[in-house]
C-alpha cells in the first residue's frame, strides 16, 4: 500500500523503517548484500549467509550452518545419476534453506541386540517360549543402588540398607561389610538411623569402632541358616556383639552369607582359623575377615 | 547408524516404496500428497498433488517413469514420476487399498474396499505405454473375499495374484481366469487381519504381517507355511532384506495397552528377525508412533520406516550389520 518512499521522486529515498510495509521489501532488495555460500570445508561444514528484511523492516542476517556428512557410498546407475539432476516439482519447488524437512538424527541409533543370548532357549521353539523370553528381556532390570545387585530388588527394598555402596568388585555378593559405613561416612548414600548402623551394640560395649573392625564374613551358608544358627556356631569363640544373615526378601531363604561381629579381635581371629572350611549343614563354610585390611 | 529424518508429511505414513534402482523413495501418507525423496540423503525431490483423500498405496514402474497411487478418494492415479503430472485417473466406487505393477508394467492389480453396498474386489487393469491410449476398462475383476483386502500382489511371471486381508486368509488366484487356486490353512494361518505383505526379491516366498502379533512366511507356489515370527505388538508392516536373510517387522500398539505402557518417546521399534531361525536379532528404535510402513532398498544396504508420527526414517546400515551372527 504505502509505497510513498519510493514513488515520490522529489523526496530522497530516505528509508524510514517504521513506515515500511511488507510489500516494500521487494523493492528494497537491492539494499541487501547478496547471499553468500561458504562451501563445505574439510570438516564438511557449510555456511549459507542470507540477508532479509524481517517483519519490522529490520535488516537481518541469517547464517545457516550445516554439516555435510557422508553417510554412505552410493553407487548410482546412469539413470539414477540423471534423476539426480531432475528439477524439483510439486511442493518442493520452493526450496527453503530453513525448511529442515530432511535432518540427520542427532542420536546414534543402534540395532539393539536382544537380551544376552545365553538366557535364550537354544532350539527354535515357536510362540510360547520365545514369547516369554522376549517378555522377560523387555522387562526393566531392577538395580539396587546400595548393593549393586541386579534384578532382585529396588534400592528402597535393599536388605543391606545400611551398607555402603559396593567397594570391591564381587560378582554375586556385596563385598561391603556393615562396618564400612560407620568408618567411611562419606561413602554413604542413604540415611541410616543410629540404631541400625553397624556396631549398634547389644552387649553394651563402648568400643563400637573396635567392634566394627572385628567383623567376620561367613559365606557359603546353607539356605535355611539364620542368625541364631550363626550365633550358636560362633559363640564358643568369644563374645559376639552382632550377627547378621542376608535373607532374600521374596523367598525367605538365606542368600548364603552373613556377618558376625565379635567383641574381641582375637576371638574373631580364632573363629576364622577354626571355622574356615568347616562343614556346616552340608556346605563347607568360608570364614574370613569382612574387610581386607584388618589391622 | 544415524538415521535421516524426513518430515514431509503432516499425517501418518501409510506406505513406502523404493524404485528398482534404489535411488528414489516414494512415500504415501494420509495427507493426500505422495512424495518422492532421494534415497541416499533423504532430500525431497517432489510431491504429487491431485488426490483428495488419504493415499494408501503406491507402486513405481521398473524404469521409474510411472507412479501409480491408490487413494481413499476412490481413485487410482497414474503419474509421471519426473514432472509430477497426472497422466490418468481410474475411478472406482470405493477407496482403493492396494496397487501393484505387474512384471513388465503392462498390467496393474488394484484392490478396492467394501463400501456401502459394494463388496471388496480385485481389479486388473491394462496400463498403456502412452497415457493417451489409456482406458478405464478392467481386464479382470475378482470378487470373493469378505472384508477388506489389504494387499494384492502379482505372483511369479504374472500368472497368479496373491491377496491377503481382513479375513486373515491368504489366497492365490489365477490371473487369467480369476479362479481361486489356493487358500491358506485356517489352523496354521493368521488369526486376525493381515495388514501387510512383502515378496522376496526373487518372488519365491512372501511374508505376511498381521494384527495377531505375528508374521508368517509362505511359499508362493504352494502356499505352505514356512516360518512364523512372533512379536509382542500387532504387526503393521513387514519387509524382507534382499541381501541377507533378515525379516523386519514394524508394529503398533494394542489399543488396550496404550494407557498401561511406558511412554518414553521414540520407543516404537522395527524388529529384525533372522529369517531362517525365527529369532529376534534386534530392534531399531526411534519412532514416536506405531510404524506403518517399512521398505528395504533393493541393494539391501539401507531401509526406511514410516510411522504414525508422520516421519520417514531412512537408515543406512553400519558395516557391522552385515556381520551379525546369532
Amino acid at each position: 500500500m504505502a509505497t510513498g518512499a519510493t514513488q515520490n521522486p522529489t523526496q530522497q529515498t530516505k528509508l524510514r523503517w517504521g513506515e515500511l510495509d511488507e510489500d516494500d521489501t521487494g523493492d528494497l532488495d537491492f539494499l541487501l548484500p547478496p547471499k553468500q555460500v561458504i562451501g563445505p570445508d574439510e570438516n564438511g561444514i557449510k555456511k549459507v549467509i542470507e540477508y532479509k528484511f524481517n517483519d519490522e523492516g529490520n535488516k537481518v542476517k541469517i547464517t545457516t550452518t550445516t554439516r555435510v556428512r557422508k553417510l554412505a557410498n552410493a553407487r548410482l546407475s546412469k539413470r539414477a545419476v540423471e534423476r539426480r539432476s531432475w528439477p524439483k516439482f510439486g511442493d518442493a519447488v520452493r526450496e527453503d534453506v530453513g525448511s529442515r524437512l530432511t535432518m540427520v538424527s542427532t542420536e546414534e541409533i543402534l540395532l539393539e541386540r536382544p537380551r544376552a543370548p545365553g538366557s535364550k532357549v537354544e532350539e527354535t521353539k515357536v510362540s510360547g517360549d520365545s514369547l516369554a523370553q522376549l517378555g522377560k528381556g523387555g522387562a526393566v532390570l531392577m538395580v539396587c543402588r546400595t548393593c549393586g545387585k541386579k534384578g532382585d530388588h529396588w534400592t528402597s527394598r535393599c536388605p543391606y540398607k545400611d551398607l555402603a555402596p559396593q567397594a570391591e568388585g564381587f560378582l554375586d555378593k556385596p563385598a561391603v561389610s556393615e562396618t564400612a559405613t560407620a568408618a567411611t561416612g562419606s561413602g554413604k548414600s542413604t540415611y541410616v538411623p543410629p540404631g541400625m548402623r553397624a556396631g549398634a551394640e547389644r552387649s553394651g560395649t563402648d568400643m563400637r569402632r573396635r567392634n566394627d573392625e572385628n567383623s567376620v564374613r561367613v559365606t557359603n551358608l546353607s539356605e535355611d541358616t539364620r542368625e541364631p544358627d550363626l550365633l550358636e556356631l560362633f559363640r564358643p569363640f568369644g563374645a559376639v556383639s552382632r550377627v547378621y544373615v542376608a535373607v532374600d526378601q521374596k523367598t525367605g531363604m538365606s542368600r548364603g552369607f552373613g556377618f558376625v561381629n565379635f567383641v574381641n579381635k582375637e576371638d574373631a581371629q580364632r573363629a576364622i582359623n577354626k571355622l574356615n572350611g568347616y562343614g556346616y549343614d552340608n556346605l563347607i563354610l568360608r570364614v574370613e575377615w569382612a574387610t581386607p585390611r584388618t589391622n | 547408524m544415524r538415521p535421516i529424518l524426513m518430515k514431509g508429511h503432516e499425517r501418518p505414513l501409510t506406505f513406502l516404496k523404493y524404485n528398482r534402482d534404489g535411488d528414489l523413495l516414494f512415500s504415501c501418507a494420509k495427507d493426500h500428497t505422495p512424495t518422492v525423496w532421494f534415497a541416499d540423503n533423504g532430500e525431497r525431490l517432489g510431491t504429487y498433488r491431485g488426490h483428495n483423500g488419504a493415499v494408501w498405496t503406491c507402486d513405481v514402474s521398473r524404469d521409474s517413469s510411472r507412479l501409480i497411487t491408490g487413494s481413499a478418494d476412490q481413485t487410482v492415479k497414474l503419474w509421471n514420476v519426473q514432472t509430477g503430472a497426472q497422466l490418468y485417473t481410474f475411478n472406482f466406487g470405493s477407496p482403493a487399498r492396494s496397487v501393484d505393477f505387474a512384471v513388465g508394467d503392462k498390467l496393474a492389480v488394484i484392490t478396492t474396499d467394501p463400501f456401502m453396498e459394494l463388496t471388496p474386489a480385485i481389479h486388473v487393469k491394462r496400463i498403456a505405454r502412452d497415457p493417451n491410449e489409456q482406458t478405464e476398462e478392467s481386464v479382470l475383476v475378482i470378487k470373493g473375499p469378505q472384508g477388506r483386502i489389504n494387499r494384492a500382489v502379482w505372483g511369479p511371471l504374472n500368472k497368479t495374484i496373491i491377496s491377503a486381508g481382513e479375513d486373515a486368509v491368504t489366497r492365490i488366484w489365477d490371473s487369467e481366469t480369476g479362479k481361486m487356486l489356493r487358500e491358506s490353512d485356517k489352523e496354521s494361518g493368521h488369526k486376525k487381519t493381515i495388514t501387510s505383505l512383502a515378496k522376496s526379491a526373487d518372488g519365491s516366498h512372501f511374508l505376511t504381517g498381521s494384527l495377531d502379533k505375528s508374521a508368517k512366511l509362505w511359499d508362493t507356489r504352494t502356499l505352505t507355511l514356512i516360518k512364523t515370527y512372533v512379536t509382542e505388538r500387532p504387526v503393521n508392516a513387514v519387509a524382507m532384506s534382499p541381501l541377507l536373510d533378515h525379516v523386519v517387522l514394524g508394529g503398533g500398539q494394542d489399543a488396550s495397552a496404550v494407557t498401561t505402557t511406558d511412554h518414553r518417546a521414540g520407543k516404537f521399534e522395527a524388529k529384525f528377525y533372522d529369517k531362517i531361525l525365527q529369532e529376534e536379532i534386534g530392534g531399531v528404535k526411534g519412532h514416536f508412533g506405531p510404524i506403518n510402513a517399512l521398505a528395504f532398498n533393493p541393494d539391501g544396504k539401507s531401509f526406511s520406516s514410516g510411522g504414525e508420527d508422520g516421519y520417514v526414517r531412512l537408515h543406512h546400515f553400519d558395516p557391522d550389520y552385515f556381520n551379525i551372527k546369532i
